[in-house]
């Protein structure tokens, strides 16, 4: 069990000059002892990668490892000590489910009692104790991912245990079983776990914390309630939800209003934040659809409401435990989330569409976070 | 009931047609020579199994019996593993690779005899490079003249001819691992022979299998290169089976002991190549030889 920081970069050609030559582009991040993280982003974000520089399977190309304030950048895995878990089921054929498992204790001399106990107590856990003494390569892709997990999780001192998609191959319903067994056994064992995926609920299900990359680059990384709330790049607001942020083009009016896709907002932001906004111009606004409020306007009269513009319904769709609303603002669309029990203006009908609110965020041209709206005077204009 | 249409026979007809002629007349021509004595075009004789019985108990057919197994066998054991090694040591990619496959699998593209004349020159006392090197290091070596040098000197050339074979199919082994084992090896801990005991070598089972049958075939059926080399001699040595069955067949005419004798040797090999197989199926995977047989 160890903290480990990370302090690097990393470019497979030899000679990187701009963004687009590295895989990992610099970075400084610290995975805390125990703690259960996640790496969340698209295919070729650069996810597989950092995993590997941790567990030593890759060096990178710049910087350092330190796992408790040591240098192992130039250590191999099992000098890390590191254990883990690939995307496709790795298991020793000519091996029995239990020799498989306790493949990794056998290489490092452990003795064959605290082998024995540790192999079926992992083997209880992801409820392989039935098929121990079976050969491993007559099974099914399930189970074979759970002779890797085992595999994994079977040291006990491991420095972490690393997951690079180990539930692609897996059933829908073994996942959800797998997922929480995974976090079962890390209030178990307390060990340090980090999780790719490119699964948004697989990360925010399992991690304490999540790491949101994209094209070799960490943008956040916070809680499941921060990473919503407050995005702090485009990209984690577009990427995180379902469906994600609606972004739209602001900009600040004279006198310290608003205008958003180019009507004016009603209400203003406090002099903070406009002050922010003043410096970052062009910017954008972004909000979440579960954060949209829609009202009919039913005589088509665009009497201004505070913090609101007005558009007209392109489409609206049940699903299920929530009405989506596409709504149409000029050039740009939106997306807005409704409860299931409210009732859903008809497809056509104007609305006024409240956007900024207390969960309002705005983002630079660089993408990143501005300010998160202090819509004092809003709430007020409203009340 | 559906009427029974009996056209699809035509179909089946042209196949059958070419393995008749391809296989099994020739196949019969020999079965029906076994069993008469040959005397001249006209007059032949029926003589039953008693060709069978007397090539049973020739002795020097023994003899060439058991040089021709002893040498499948030293093949076997020596173009086998020297081929899974070479193939370990192969570069696995870019153009170091390529020149490598080349070169390894120059000595596949050349043709049987001159393999033989190759190497009756190269062995030669008076002029050849390894014959007169080895006589250069006071070392005695004669392959007309010693049988245990012309042995040697067989089993030698026919490594350096077909372990290229066995290297090839098991690079191509080595090269359908996917890394993640490589990776999931390196982060249990485990040694390079566990890797090359539990991941090299049963992903190269397939291969291999391939490798043995054919090996053990082929060697089973050398004529050539020996023919070619020492000519069977001296004495017999290196008369192994096929230099046996020609010298009586075309030597000296014996067609129906010669048609006999075809007939076991062919059985000898399937039941070899069928021991062989199934041994190689089980070996390693007993789950697996259960849903063969059940």
């Amino acid at each position: 069990m160890a903290r480990i920081d990370l302090d690097l970069a990393h470019a497979y050609r030899p000679d990187p000059k701009e963004d687009a030559d590295y895989a990992l582009l610099p970075l400084k991040m610290s995975f805390e002892d125990g703690g259960a993280y996640a790496l969340l982003g698209p295919s070729g974000c650069g996810k597989t990668t950092m995993l590997n520089i941790v567990s030593g399977l890759l060096r990178p190309s710049h910087g350092t490892v330190r796992f408790d304030g040591r240098d192992v950048t130039a250590l191999t895995p099992q000098q890390r000590n590191i254990a883990q878990v690939f995307q496709f089921p790795v298991i020793y054929d000519t091996m029995t489910v239990a020799e498989n498992l306790a493949f990794p204790l056998r290489n490092r001399g452990v003795p064959a009692d605290r082998i024995k106990a540790r192999v079926g107590r992992i083997a209880e856990m992801l409820e392989l104790n039935g098929q121990l003494n079976q050969r491993a390569a007559g099974l099914s892709a399930d189970a074979k991912q759970k002779i890797s997990l085992g595999r994994g999780l079977v040291r006990e001192d491991v420095s972490a245990v690393l997951f690079d998609e180990p539930l692609t191959v897996i059933d829908p319903h073994l996942k959800w079983q797998l997922r929480r067994k995974l976090k079962q056994i890390h209030q178990e064992l307390k060990l340090t776990l980090v999780y790719v995926t490119h699964d948004q609920v697989e990360a925010l299900t399992f991690a304490d914390r999540i790491v949101v990359m994209t094209r070799g680059r960490a943008v956040q990384v916070g809680t499941a309630g921060e990473l919503f709330e407050r995005p702090s790049h485009r990209f984690v607001g577009h990427f995180i939800g379902s469906p994600g942020m609606n972004f739209l083009p602001a900009a600040l009016e004279e006198g310290g209003g608003l205008s958003v896709a180019g009507q004016p907002v009603a209400g203003a932001v406090d002099a903070v934040t406009g002050a922010a906004l003043s410096r970052a111009e062009p910017f954008a606004l972004g909000i979440r659809p579960e954060y949209v409020e829609l009202e009919e306007i039913g005589d088509g009269s665009a009497h201004a409401r505070p913090g609101t513009i007005t558009g007209t319904v392109a489409q609206v769709q049940d699903i299920g435990t929530y009405w989506l609303v596409t709504a149409q603002a000029g050039p740009h669309t939106l997306k807005a989330r409704l409860s299931a029990h409210a009732r859903p203006p008809a497809p056509g009908a104007s609305i006024a569409l409240r956007v900024l609110n207390p969960h309002t965020c705005f983002y630079g041209a660089d993408e990143q976070l501005i300010a998160a709206a202090t819509v004092a005077a809003a709430q007020e204009g409203l009340a | 009931m559906k009427p029974i249409n009996q056209k699809a026979w035509f179909l089946v007809l042209p196949v059958f047609l070419c393995v008749a002629f391809s296989a099994i007349l020739p196949l019969m021509t020999v079965v029906n020579y076994s069993v008469q004595d040959i005397i001249s075009p006209e007059r032949r004789v029926f003589v039953g199994t008693e060709w069978f019985a007397a090539v049973l108990r020739d002795e020097e057919l023994h003899g060439a019996l058991l040089r021709q197994l002893g040498f499948s066998l030293a093949v076997l054991l020596v173009e086998i593993p020297l081929g899974i090694c070479l193939a370990l040591s192969m570069p696995a990619q870019g153009w170091r690779a390529s020149a490598v496959l080349v070169v390894v699998a120059l000595s596949l593209l050349i043709p049987w005899n001159v393999v033989g004349t190759i190497w009756q020159i190269y062995g030669r006392a008076d002029i050849g490079l390894l014959g007169a090197a080895l006589q250069a290091l006071g070392v005695d070596y004669n392959y007309t003249g010693d049988a245990t040098d012309a042995w040697i000197t067989v089993l030698v050339m026919d490594v350096w001819h077909w372990t290229p074979l066995v290297a090839l199919l098991c690079f191509a082994g080595l090269r359908s691992i996917p890394d993640a084992y490589y990776q999931a090896a390196r982060i249990d801990g485990a040694s390079k022979f566990a890797v090359f005991r539990y991941i090299q070598l049963p992903k190269m089972r397939g291969v291999l299998m391939i490798a043995v049958l054919l090996r053990f075939m082929d060697s089973f059926m050398i004529y050539t290169e020996p023919f070619v080399l020492t000519g069977g001699g001296p004495g017999n040595a290196t008369t192994f089976l096929s230099q046996y069955l020609t010298q009586k067949a075309v030597g000296q005419f014996d067609l129906g002991p010669a048609a006999a004798f075809s007939l076991i040797y062919f059985l000898i090999i399937l039941l070899l190549c069928f021991i062989l197989y199934n041994w190689m199926q089980s070996v390693g995977t007993q789950d697996k030889s259960e849903v063969a047989h059940g």
